[in-house]
This record gives C-alpha cells, sequence and structure tokens, in this order.
C-alpha cells in the first residue's frame, strides 16, 4: 500500500501510517490530508507542525487529552479544546493529525 | 488505596536500557497506563539507573533511543521518578549525570520543577511498601 | 503490611536476590521460584549473605521447581520453607502486594 506523491510512491501500514517516517514532506501531507478527506487549512498545519515538533522534542506521538492540553498551553485554549479539535480532526484529532504528520501511532491508542 | 479509588501504582526499573527490551517497554506501559489517572511513580534502581543518563546517542547501534521521551512524563502527570543513591554510587554515577527532567506544576502557574527525587535504599523500601501495585521491567 | 516478593534469578548469576533482600522490609515474605531457588540451597557461596539479609524475613522456596533442578530436599537451607503451588497462591491472595523481582 502506498500514497502517490507526483508520482512517487510512499509505503503506509494497513491503517494508513507511513512506514518510513523520513519519507514525510509538506507534499505527501496534502496527499494523505486527501485520503482522509481534510481540507488542510492553517489552523491544521499548527497542529500538524506542533506533533512533528513534539515527536522531534520527546521521540513520540502524545495521546489526544495530552495534545490538546499542550495545544492549550502553547496555542491558546481557543484552539486547544476538544470540540475544536475534532472539528478540525473528526476522526480524532491525535490519529489523523499523527497520520498527516508522518508519524507513528500515538502511544497509548487502540 | 485511597477513598476516591486512586491507586498507588510504581514502576520499578532495575535494568539498563538498550541491552533488553525491559526499559523501553516499561516506559510504553507507563505512557499508556497515565490514562487511568492513578497515582503513578516510578523507582529506578540497580542497572535501572542506567537509563536515566543524559547523552545516549544510538545511531551506532542502530536502535531508537528513547531517552528523551522520560521528559515528556510530566505531560503525561508522571511527576515522580525515585533514583536510588546506593545504585548510583554503585556505578560511580551522581545525579549530575542523569537528565534533569521536569515537569510543570499546574496548580503553581506551570513553573517548571524536577521530576526526579534522589532516595537512600530505606526510603526507596519505604517508597515500595506504601504500594497498592508494584509492577516490575 | 507484608509484602510478597517473588525472585526467579539465580543469586549466582544477578545481584536480584541481594538487591531483593536489601530492599524487603522485617516481617516480609521471599518466595524464590524458577532458578531463583539456587539461592535457597545450603552451603553455598551465597547461603550466608541470604540467611544474614533474609534473618527477619520469612524465605521460602516452590518445591516444584527445586525438585525440578534435581536439588534434594535435604540441601534446601534451614530456615527456608518449601512450598506448592497451591499454598504459593493462598500467599499472593492474603498479602498487601506482590512485587515480582525479575
Amino acid at each position: 500500500m502506498a500514497y502517490d506523491v507526483n508520482g512517487t510512491a510512499v509505503e503506509h501500514d494497513e491503517e494508513g501510517y507511513i512506514t518510513n517516517l523520513s519519507d514525510w514532506s509538506q507534499e505527501l501531507a496534502g496527499v494523505i490530508a486527501q485520503a482522509e478527506e481534510i481540507e488542510m487549512t492553517d489552523e491544521h498545519w499548527a497542529v500538524v507542525n506542533f506533533l512533528r515538533d513534539y515527536y522531534e522534542e520527546y521521540q513520540i506521538a502524545p495521546a489526544v487529552r495530552v495534545l490538546i492540553k499542550a495545544i492549550k498551553k502553547s496555542m491558546g485554549p481557543e484552539v486547544g479544546n476538544n470540540k475544536y479539535m475534532y472539528e478540525l480532526f473528526p476522526y480524532g484529532p491525535a490519529k489523523q493529525a499523527c497520520k498527516i504528520a508522518g508519524l507513528p501511532k500515538p502511544t497509548g491508542c487502540v | 488505596m485511597s477513598e476516591d479509588g486512586v491507586k498507588k501504582f510504581l514502576y520499578v526499573n532495575r535494568k539498563a536500557p538498550y541491552g533488553t527490551i525491559y526499559a523501553q517497554e516499561a516506559l510504553e506501559v507507563v505512557l499508556i497506563g497515565a490514562a487511568f489517572d492513578q497515582d503513578v511513580s516510578l523507582a529506578f534502581l540497580d542497572d535501572g539507573v542506567f537509563q536515566l543518563t543524559k547523552g545516549q546517542d544510538t545511531k551506532g547501534v542502530g536502535l531508537k533511543n528513547f531517552s528523551p521521551t522520560f521528559n515528556a512524563l510530566g505531560d503525561y502527570e508522571v511527576t515522580k521518578l525515585y533514583v536510588e543513591q546506593e545504585s548510583l554510587d554503585e556505578r560511580g554515577l551522581s545525579v549530575d549525570d542523569l537528565q534533569d527532567i521536569q515537569y510543570e506544576d499546574e496548580d503553581d502557574d506551570w513553573a517548571e520543577k524536577p521530576s526526579i527525587i534522589v532516595v537512600s535504599r530505606s526510603q526507596m523500601a519505604d517508597v515500595m511498601a506504601e504500594q497498592d501495585v508494584i509492577l516490575s521491567f | 503490611m507484608a509484602t510478597l516478593h517473588t525472585v526467579n534469578k539465580s543469586p549466582f548469576q544477578t545481584q536480584t536476590l541481594i538487591s531483593c533482600l536489601g530492599h524487603a522490609k522485617a516481617g516480609d515474605s521471599i518466595l524464590m521460584i524458577e532458578d531463583g531457588v539456587y539461592g535457597a540451597m545450603s552451603d553455598t557461596a551465597m547461603a550466608e549473605v541470604v540467611a544474614g539479609m533474609g534473618a527477619d524475613k520469612k524465605l521460602f522456596v516452590l518445591a516444584a521447581d527445586v525438585a525440578a533442578r534435581g536439588i534434594d530436599a535435604g540441601r534446601v537451607a534451614e530456615g527456608v520453607t518449601s512450598v506448592d503451588y497451591e499454598e504459593f497462591v493462598d500467599m499472593a491472595a492474603s498479602c498487601d502486594r506482590v512485587q515480582n523481582w525479575l
């Protein structure tokens, strides 16, 4: 299974998480978002970039409640709340945003 | 067990980080278990103290360096990392050789506070004896 | 208030039994299982240390693991009580917590 980024195949697992984290690019993120039926806005990008920074620093994809709390702290309560985050990523902010960010499935996610 | 149903959980780490999978698995279990809102502490004794050393670089051995993840524990509300002084001494380590792991105290204007609590062997025994559940790795 | 500690490593291979004895409280029970049973033998280089550190604790050994290793029941050190699986379960059920030393 693979995403098609301008003719280049990028492998992913059965749930859509990319196999090789170094394959990630902004173009790929757009392709994954399209597969997830998400129209990327600045707000989506802010969350995706936040996740990538978090992974870079701590080597884990955070659980959803940890993500929302951390976003609330760094971007304020109007973004960092359950309702808004689920509006951005209807199938789960941690799961969907991690997928688009090219990270593994969040730790503690079933 | 306290009246509100919160139990005291202690995760005991006695193995060095990369020779076996125990240490990394323990950390993963702690992160998953943190979703259950219990009173969680970690204990590091014997070779377990080697897990917390700073400057780990695993590029040459082809393993994931999971030591940065200890710094995320505060986000998961795991804020008590008991480290045994005798175990450090035996291994020629001091607390300065360990990562400065901190958490932000939500109840104190997000002040950064140290998560590592250095205890003597007999204090570690006291910590163990006050738990409801002990999980060993 | 008491803890049941289990130890499953030989004291000739790892420090596990010594670490356990060093952290257990007076009155705690220590059950040696699997390769841990080698720590319960008399007349070994470890026997005196185990007896000394274990003096204020209750020492047990799982009989089936002793037999499996061809250790004569007479070689189980004085002060160490042999138990069967049923007694092991009873001990685990009646203590306040179980701590496994791996």
